[in-house]
């Protein structure tokens, strides 16, 4: 398989570490994962590369129970579809909580997480996956915004 | 867009022989010998020599991965001992059978061939179910889905979750998608798996990918199924129930699941049934039988909506009482569909059709012969709806 | 002028008692937690690591310092023992997920549980020759333990990270010293799973002889005393050790307290200190004077006095407290922390 070819999960380590996705300057829309181009303005679109903020909500989820190769000791896990607060969706794992607490409209942020490794020899693949935004914590700027 | 809606073929295109092997773990056969065993049958039923096959055209998903074998066609053509025959394989995952028919269609329909056999061979049991989970997420987005440890029962999990959701789709009724394919396999002679089950045998199987559990999910299955294409005009040398493909349609969709537009519609079916109905002049109210492609029990439910039977969030009605069933109003997959009857990935899609032309030619085994019918389509999904066929096959 | 632009630190969020720890080997739990002064020890998820906590310590800082552009981070060092590799660096990791890459040095360092406040001189002597305008230096374990060993109790994960630099500085670091000898009290070869120990050798000898003598030496060079200083932190192996040191150098049970968080979070070996840190941080008024003196294995400390400034009042908020790690636990029994440690054989990810 493409497993051991490190130049093909290096390529990726902006956009899995940073979270990047496109936009397009011509009509203002986001698309996750990066695109070359806008396919609601083929060329006159001008996509650029941005960082997206992490934060969204839960738009779907499963249970992992039948893991593929080199994931099976991490099953069971959440996998969901996020709908980014910038209107993207993305597919990823929902962590740090238990199974049956992830809900439909859950709010969720992005967290840093080891993603599986190549055997215990090869290298370890890093990335992004989610967790409960948590609702006890916030920086002083938002809970002004909120009034509380 | 598409000109094909105002561009006229040359000539129609029938389908005069049909041969396809059990499903199932056939341990002892290799991809040499299911192509064997499916062409030969499909050869003999059309009563011609394969030396007079003019193309050959394979649908496999991954010989490479299960068996290290690419250039399956090669295979295919060397050991049917073709040479000089050119042959050709498809790959579109799920869809490479029905895209490899439909390739097959726009050969003979161009005038360009005269006499064209399509077939699909999947052999995916020689791996251990973990390895072959591994492979099938080829079909998804392999970076921005796979990598993160989705598997296929997971994304369409996604969509039933979403589904159950949106349209309160409860567990049980999903589950009669699954008892209704299995008493439908349970009289196709070639179905992997020829029990009946019961509502509580889906809902006790194990998790797989929650809500879907074991008895929602279509098999690792070996399997192999060949047509005989010819032009329509010629057709009766060769068969005296020739079936005409009305239509054969082919639309596209984002690779991943997030990214489409609503997770629960398959854009591409919407797409490709809506050019095939134009093409072949008819409405969904005029089909007799339909063979959808329920990898997953969810699968059945969307294609209804997506193939415009009724509206997005209403299939489930048709699963009350037995309107699905052989002798309903609207029989899907009558024999077993991808799960019973089995999912040898590339074959899937030729499997579909080769039903369709023995309802049509009255020829279906045992107590699922669809009475009268004439006018059959078929579904073929490649992943999560990034590739969908439609075809529209009719006795004229 | 050098000192703290930004902090941030990082707990994950599994817990595993004494009393189930005990459990396992028949050990008296009450005993232990007197002992040792620890209720429970943090876990690291199965796909969690030093990496990963130094990353999200890191992000962390960088909210608590939002004028610094991760691009101008001229040098970022991790200090572990517990790097995911034994070669090829936790810090460039680090240095692409924040997007500090290309223009900086990096490197790792190792010296058990006092690597990153050396990476923290290190930056402070490359951010006062003007090399670089931030340094970031950033303390982080999923520490490994044998099971049994009375380590097993306290050998936890977590990590800190700081912002070094000159501008924006919530807490001046007006002096450094750093007391080092050659004792081998605690150690782990290349390709041994677990560290080993002198057992009570780790006391006098080692912990008590550095952490003093370099506090004192600090002390001693910026004409300070205990009386001068609201906090103090120090390493914390175990709940014992910091008040003893304390008592032993003459600061106040009070001054030492408020950072004693070893007894609900285990000894985070590189961040244990860090952490602490943080800790003070998080509720120290302006003009407060802080001292801090790590310790580290094999064996050594580094001493550091820091005197808080304005800048703490913006930029305390805009990155969780300690506290609000130590409050977000969950807890697992001995089953999943085997599973989580990787303890199962020839099974791990």
């Amino acid at each position: 398989m493409a497993m051991h070819a490190v130049p093909f999960h290096w390529r990726r380590y902006k956009e899995r570490y940073q979270l990047l996705g496109t936009k397009c300057e011509n009509c203002g829309t986001m698309f996750f994962p990066v695109r070359k181009i806008c396919p609601k303005c083929r060329r006159e679109g001008k996509p650029s590369t941005v960082k997206l903020s992490g934060r969204g909500k839960v738009h779907s989820f499963t249970v992992i129970r039948t893991p593929p190769d080199g994931f099976e000791v991490f099953a069971p896990y959440v996998i969901g579809v996020i709908e980014l607060d910038e209107g993207p969706k993305l597919t990823s794992q929902i962590v740090d909580c238990s199974l049956d607490e992830v809900n439909i409209g859950m709010p969720v942020e992005v967290c840093f997480r080891k993603l599986r490794t190549l055997g215990k020899d090869g290298i370890i693949c890093y990335g992004f996956k989610f967790r409960p935004a948590d609702n006890s914590w916030k920086p002083e700027s938002e809970k002004r915004a909120q009034g509380s | 867009m598409s000109k094909l809606a105002t561009n006229t073929k040359k000539r129609d295109v029938a389908i005069v022989g049909v041969g396809s092997t059990p499903i199932g773990e056939h341990w002892d056969k290799g991809l040499r010998e299911l192509t064997w065993d499916a062409s030969i049958a499909a050869v003999e039923d059309a009563k011609i020599r394969g030396k007079d096959l003019e193309l050959i055209i394979v649908g496999n998903m991954s010989g490479g991965m299960f068996v290290g074998q690419e250039h399956v066609a090669a295979l295919v053509a060397d050991f049917l001992g073709l040479k000089p025959t050119p042959a050709v394989r498809v790959e579109a995952a799920c869809a490479s059978g029905g895209v490899a028919l439909r390739q097959g269609y726009l050969a003979v329909a161009s005038g360009l061939y005269d006499l064209v056999a399509v077939g699909g061979v999947e052999k995916m049991t020689d791996v251990q179910a973990g390895w072959a989970t591994s492979i099938l997420t080829g079909a998804m987005d392999f970076e921005w889905e796979a990598y993160f440890g989705t598997t296929f029962p997971g994304i369409y999990a996604l969509m039933a979750r979403r589904y159950m959701h949106q349209y309160g789709l409860t567990r049980e009724k999903l589950a009669e998608v699954a008892v209704k394919n299995h008493y439908h396999g349970s009289s196709n002679p070639l179905a992997h798996f020829q029990n009946r089950i019961k509502v509580e045998d889906v809902l006790n199987s194990s998790l797989v990918a929650d809500p879907l559990r074991l008895y929602d999910c279509s098999p690792i299955s070996d399997g192999g199924a060949c047509v005989i294409l010819a032009p329509a005009e010629k057709a009766k040398q060769y068969t005296e129930t020739p079936i005409i493909i009305e239509a054969s349609t082919q639309a596209s969709d984002t690779l991943s699941l997030f990214e489409r537009e609503d997770i629960c519609t398959l854009d591409a079916t919407v797409e490709a049934a809506k050019q095939a109905y134009s093409r072949a002049k008819i409405s969904p109210k005029d089909v007799d039988i339909i063979e959808v492609h329920d990898c997953f029990t969810i699968a059945e439910i969307l294609a209804l909506e997506d193939l415009g039977f009724c509206k997005k969030g209403e299939a489930a009605k048709f699963y009350e009482g037995e309107q699905t069933y052989v002798g309903g109003t609207l029989p899907v997959n009558t024999d077993g569909g991808l799960k019973a009857s089995g999912h040898p990935v590339g074959a899937t899609g030729i499997k579909q059709v080769i039903e369709i032309v023995k309802q049509l030619r009255g020829e279906a085994e045992g107590a699922r012969q669809v009475k009268g019918a004439e006018i059959g389509l078929a579904q073929n999904v490649g992943g999560s709806g990034a590739t969908v066929v439609v075809t529209i096959l009719r006795r004229r | 002028m050098v000192g703290i632009v930004g902090y941030g630190v990082y707990v994950p969020k599994w817990r595993i008692k004494i009393e189930e720890i005990a459990r396992m080997w028949g050990h008296d739990a009450e005993g232990v937690k007197k002992s040792l002064l620890i209720e429970e020890k943090s876990v690291p998820s199965l796909d969690e690591d030093t990496v990963t906590i130094s990353v999200e310590a890191a992000r962390n800082a960088l909210k608590r310092a939002p004028e610094v552009n991760p691009k101008e981070i001229g040098a970022i060092y991790v200090g572990s023992e517990s790097h995911p590799y034994v070669v090829k660096p936790t810090a460039t990791i680090v240095a692409e997920a924040i997007d500090a890459t290309p223009s900086l040095t990096a490197a790792d360092m190792e010296f058990a549980c006092k690597a990153a406040t050396a990476g923290i001189q290190a930056c402070i002597g490359l951010v006062k020759a003007g090399y670089i305008k931030y340094g970031m230096s950033i303390g982080a374990d999923t520490a490994q333990a044998e099971p049994a060993d009375a380590l097993e109790y306290a050998a936890s994960a977590g990590g800190a990270a700081y912002i070094i630099g000159s501008d924006n500085v919530l807490a001046e670091i007006e002096g450094t010293y750093s007391y080092t000898q050659d004792i081998p009290d605690f150690w782990r070869r290349d390709g041994s799973d677990y560290p080993k120990h002198g057992g009570r050798f780790t006391g006098d000898p080692a912990y008590f002889a550095q952490v003093v003598n370099c506090t004192k030496g600090l002390m001693q060079k910026l004409g300070t005393k205990p009386e001068d200083y609201d906090y103090v932190v120090f390493h914390e192996p175990n709940g014992k050790y910091p008040l003893r040191a304390a008592k032993i150098l003459g600061f106040t049970t009070e001054k030492v307290l408020p950072g004693l968080i070893v007894t609900q979070l285990g000894n985070t070996y590189s961040g244990s200190s860090l952490i602490a840190l943080a800790t003070i941080l998080d509720r120290a008024k302006v003009g407060d004077r802080i001292l801090i003196t790590s310790y580290g294995s094999g064996a050594g400390s580094d001493s550091f006095s820091l005197l808080v400034l304005d800048e703490i009042e913006p930029k305390r908020n805009l990155s969780p407290p300690v506290g609000y790690y130590l409050d977000r636990k969950e807890y697992i029994d001995y089953a999943m922390y085997t599973k989580f440690r990787g303890q199962l054989r020839g099974f791990t990810e």
